[in-house]
This record gives structure tokens, sequence and C-alpha cells, in this order.
């Protein structure tokens, strides 16, 4: 069976018409619609943003740590590049990092937890002690290891920020799966004779649909988190490439001179940060009906 | 029950043995020679040779790792490669500025975060309710570098300057005699932390006050703040002793991009500066004590929870 096939099935008519439902519960939220507008207005800026940026963002066009003027509105920084330009810039990188590293790690971590679940007995505990070992880990310091060796390469990045998070993903899917494979139907299905990938894919993961939407949410959420922190040490993307979280770190010894390099693209991460976790929470409220207290980074 | 905590030491035991493998793979073993990467590729091939031994590279695989496992274990942690300080002797070090750091955080942020928890359920869905819980909406949601940056900026250097910037502690001094420049770092991981641990506060205590045995208190015309202080809140705590623990392994994690912001001297700033300078002992000993506080830490608060909840004395059997 093709790939294409399985979604098709999986995404029969009961169970998307639930998840489009969810959504739209969803909206009723003002947070959710304030977190949608906010993240719209991120992505814009991230990707428009490059094409409108009044100066090429890594010119030296004017003196060191200007204040705001009429030719540059958020005046320049360390070395005299364009702030406003630089943050036009700056944000594709954390953007498609973020994204990928959030979309693989919930992906991987489904998986793993899926089987898990399905396999049972010994596959199902080596698989879960093997995410110990990585759980044990705080997330930057994992990246960090690797990266110690293997030096700063941004595809690098995105699969071990993606890895990071396989552990908790894997965890909830786990849950929930053990859960449904005791059900009756997953029963009949077996005395039936399907095969476990056609169980798997049309009994099983229908259910972890719902709750994978929240967890990609949050995890995309702590990837714009991990990914500019990254940046921000210094261990991201390299200069003179402008962004977000280098900014940061290039123009930390004028902050007392000239806040605007500083303060303009931290507030571009923290309302990107903001926005998606704004909209994870509403679609987790949905979901419940309540509030999801307290989630696990 | 005894026979439980035996089992659940071993397990922790084993994910040691898997986060010293990872590590010791992760720093060594990796395509590519370590020698090459820390020297580059100007070096002479005698100091590739010279360099190489000191790593132990000369050797078979599993020979290293037992080597490398076997000196950690007895506490001969070899030298920094790009400073003639011990590796032992920074651990120490910084390892004291970071946990002075950790430990006034957790010490402000746990009743803090009980206080606010417990006040919020009390005054469940009032307007303070609401408000609280959006700022903390909002905070939960930063990163801890954008926190901190926009303390810096309102009370370091731009606004008001009314704390010190960047926190000038001699390496290896009592950092709690310095607590102007502890203020800034600490205050960042603290509203990093509270929001998680008020959530979680907050809920256990609305589970408590809608229990049976605290509607029994009310009918008996006990005032509301007694029933609360004397049966909801020791009852409410039981999540909280999980929840610190993951606040503790949070900040382990949290102290990378502080320390660095703050320029602290503590495990976080140096183990960026070890990675940046590829200095692979250090990186290495590093990774492994903080890894390993993230399983004591596991370990302590299961055996606490059991030891509050009896009932799940029985139950993990």
């Amino acid at each position: 069976m093709s790939t294409a096939e399985v979604i098709a099935e999986t995404r029969g008519p009961v169970a998307g018409r639930r998840r489009l439902r969810t959504l739209r519960r969803s909206l009723r939220y003002g947070r959710v619609r304030v977190g949608v507008v906010l993240l719209g207005l991120v992505v814009l800026v991230a990707l428009i943003g490059p094409l409108v940026a009044p100066h090429d963002p890594d010119a030296v066009i004017g003196l060191p740590a200007s204040a705001p003027s009429g030719q540059f509105p958020l005046g320049t920084d360390y070395l005299g590049h364009d702030v406003l330009s630089r943050v036009l810039w700056g944000g594709r990188s954390v953007l498609w990092m973020a994204f990928s590293a959030a979309t693989l790690g919930v992906a991987l971590g489904a998986a793993v937890g899926l089987l898990a679940a399905y396999a049972g007995s010994i596959a199902d505990d080596l698989l879960m002690r093997g995410m110990d070992v990585i759980l044990a880990f705080p997330q930057i310091v994992f990246v960090l290891l690797f990266v110690s060796l293997l030096g700063p390469k941004l595809g690098l990045i995105v699969v071990l920020v993606a890895v990071a998070w396989v552990p908790q993903v894997a965890r909830v899917v786990r849950g929930i799966t053990s859960d449904v494979v005791q059900r009756e139907y997953v029963e009949s299905a077996e005395l039936i004779g399907l095969s476990r990938w056609r169980i798997l894919t049309r009994e099983v993961l229908p259910n972890v649909t719902t709750p994978l939407m929240v967890e990609y949410g949050l995890r995309l959420t702590w990837s714009i988190a991990l990914i500019a922190a990254i940046s921000f040490l210094g261990f991201g993307i390299q200069p003179p490439n402008a962004d977000w979280g280098l900014m940061i770190n290039e123009n930390r010894n004028i902050l007392t001179l000239q806040p605007w390099p500083i303060l303009a693209p931290a507030v571009c991460i923290g309302v990107f940060a903001i926005a998606t976790n704004l909209i994870a929470e509403g679609i987790g409220r949905a979901i419940a009906g309540v509030d999801r207290e307290g989630a696990v980074r | 029950m005894v026979l439980w905590i035996l089992r659940r030491a071993l397990l922790s035991l084993l994910v040691l043995f898997g986060v010293s493998v990872l590590i010791f793979l992760a720093t060594q073993a990796l395509p590519g020679d370590p020698a090459v990467q820390i020297l580059g590729h100007t070096a002479t091939p005698e100091q590739l040779t010279e360099l190489r031994k000191q790593l132990g590279l000369d050797q078979s695989l599993v020979d290293q790792y037992v080597t490398w496992l076997g000196n950690v274990l007895t506490g001969s942690l070899g030298n920094s490669l790009t400073s003639p300080q011990s590796v032992s002797s920074l651990l120490i070090d910084r390892g004291l500025a970071s946990l002075a750091l950790v430990g006034a955080s957790a010490l402000i942020a746990i009743p803090l975060a009980v206080l606010l928890g417990s006040l919020g359920a009390m005054r469940r869905d009032r307007p303070s309710d609401h408000a609280t819980q959006g700022i903390f909406l909002v905070l939960t949601a930063l990163p801890e570098f954008v926190i901190g940056l926009g303390l810096l900026i309102l009370l370091g250097t731009t606004v008001f300057t009314v704390l010190p910037p960047v926190a000038l502690i001699p390496s290896g001094g009592a950092a709690f005699t310095h607590p102007r420049e502890l203020a800034l770092p600490v205050m960042t991981l603290v509203l990093a932390v509270v929001p998680y641990l008020t959530r979680l506060q907050r809920a256990a205590m609305i589970d408590v006050l809608e229990s049976d045995y605290v509607q029994m208190a009310r009918l008996k015309g006990l005032p509301e703040r007694t029933v609360v202080r004397r049966h909801a809140l020791r009852n409410s705590l039981v999540p909280v002793v999980q929840g610190s623990a993951l606040t503790l392994i949070y900040l382990t994690g949290g102290i990378v991009a502080i320390e660095y912001l703050f320029a602290y001297p503590g495990l976080g700033s140096a183990l960026t500066t070890a990675v940046a300078g590829r200095d692979l002992p250090v990186v290495q000993a590093i990774v492994l004590l903080l890894a390993s506080v993230y399983v004591v830490v596991n370990l302590v608060a299961d055996l606490l929870t059991v030891l509050l909840v009896p009932r799940l004395r029985t139950r993990r059997g």
C-alpha cells in the first residue's frame, strides 16, 4: 500500500471532521485568534521582509551604534549595519529551522511511541529506556554536545533539536496507544486478519492525531526558544548572516549605548514564541474542554 | 517497597551508563578526527600524534571507552585543552557558582509558586486570577534569555540602571557574598520557572478544594482560611515535589544561556566556552555532570513521592 493511500484512509471522513471541529472550536478563544494574528505577522516579516528591506543587511552603511534616525529607523548595529534591514532578513533561518525541527521531532516521536506501545514487551522496554537516556540531557546541552565536535551546521542543529523532542512525544503517543490497543475494535481488527501496519495506521493513529496537534504546537514554541538560544550563544547561523538570535549576541557589547539592535530581534523572537504557544494552548483547551495543566518541557 | 527502590535505583544506573556511552560517542567516536578538528588543518603531524595520545585516540574504541569511564569514576578527568586548569578543579569552581545560582532561584521560586498557585485556586476565575494566568502564559512561551534581556534592559542598562548588568564574580569566590550581582540572573530564572510551578500548584489546589474532606471541613463551619491552611495545603503539595524536581532539571539547562548573557562564571558559561574552543575533556565532564543531576534529582523525587503518598507503594510494587 502506498503512503498516499494510507494517509487518505486514515483521514477518513469521521476523523477528519472531528479534527476540523476541534480547530474551529479553538478559534473561539480570543487568545487563539491573537496567536494566529501574531504568528501571521511574524511569518510575514520573515518571508516578505527581505523583499522590502531598505538596505543591504550585510553592508556597512553608517557609523556604528548610531541612534534611530530618518535614514535608519532602528539605528545601526555594532558594525554600522542597518538594524531594520537585518531584522527583516533575520527571521528566515529561525522560521524554517523551528518548523522543520518540530515537524521532524513530532513525526519521529510518534513513530517511536506507536512502535513501542504496539510491539510491547522487549522492544517497548528497549525503546523507552533509550528515550530515558536522551531525556537525561537538558535539551540545549544535548545539542551543544554534538555541536562541540561536528561544528555549527544548521541541518545538524535541526536534527538534534528534533531528536531532543522525541522522548516526550514518544511518551505521550505511547500512553494513548497502549490504551487503545487493548480496546475491542483493535482486537477485532486483529481477528479479521488485518496487517499490523493497517491496524496501526487505520485503527490506532486517528486516536493520536488530536493530541499530536497540541504536542506539535508546544514543540514548535520550544524549538523556537531552543534554536534562538543556540544562535544567541553563537553556535547557530554564522556572521555575516543576519539572524535574530545572532544579532543579540553580536550587539551585546553596545547594549548600554544602543538597546535597539538587541531589543528589536528579541521582541521578534518573543512574539513568535508567544504566538505559537497561544495557539497550542487554545487547541489543547478545545480538546480537553478545560485547562491543560502544566506541560513538561 | 525495598524491591521497588532497588529496581528504580538500578534503572537510574542503567540510564547513567547509557548517558556515558552517548557522551563518549558524541565527542570521541564520530566520523572525523577529533585531533584535526581541535587543532585545525595547520597542525604538524607531531602535534596531532601528541594530542591523539593525550585523548587516547590511538587505542580501540572499547579500550578508549573503558579507560575514559575508569578515569571519570576515579575522578581524574584530565586537563583542559585550552587552559592550564585541571578539569576537576574547574568543575568544582564553576559548579559551586552554578549551585548558588540554581539554589537561590529554586529557594525563591518554589515557595512563591506555592503561594501564587494557592491564591489563584482560591480566587479562581476572578479578574486577578485571569490576569496572572495571562501574564504567565506569555512568560512560559518566552525563551529564558529573552526574559533576561528584558530585565537587563529594564533594570541594568537602559531604563533604570539600578543593578549591575554583568555578574563580575571572581571565579571560585563565594557567589552568595555578591547579592547584587546575583540579582538579575536569579530574577530571570525565577520568572522562567514560576509560571509552570504555579500552574501545577493551582491545579492541585483546585482538586483538593473540591474534594469531600474539604467540603466536610467547610460544613463544620471552619473559616475558609483555616480550611486551606490546615486541610488543603498539605495535600496539594504532592505534585509540587515532582514539579520542583522538574524545575531543578529545567534550571540545569536554563543556566547555559543565562550565565552566558550575564557573564556569570558558572558551569553553563564554562560549557559555552568549551564548546566554542572544542575543549573536549571539559565538554565531556560538564555534560556528564549535568545529565547526572537529572538522573539523581529524578530518583530522589520519585522516592519522596512514594514516601508522601503511601498508596503508591503498593500500586507500583
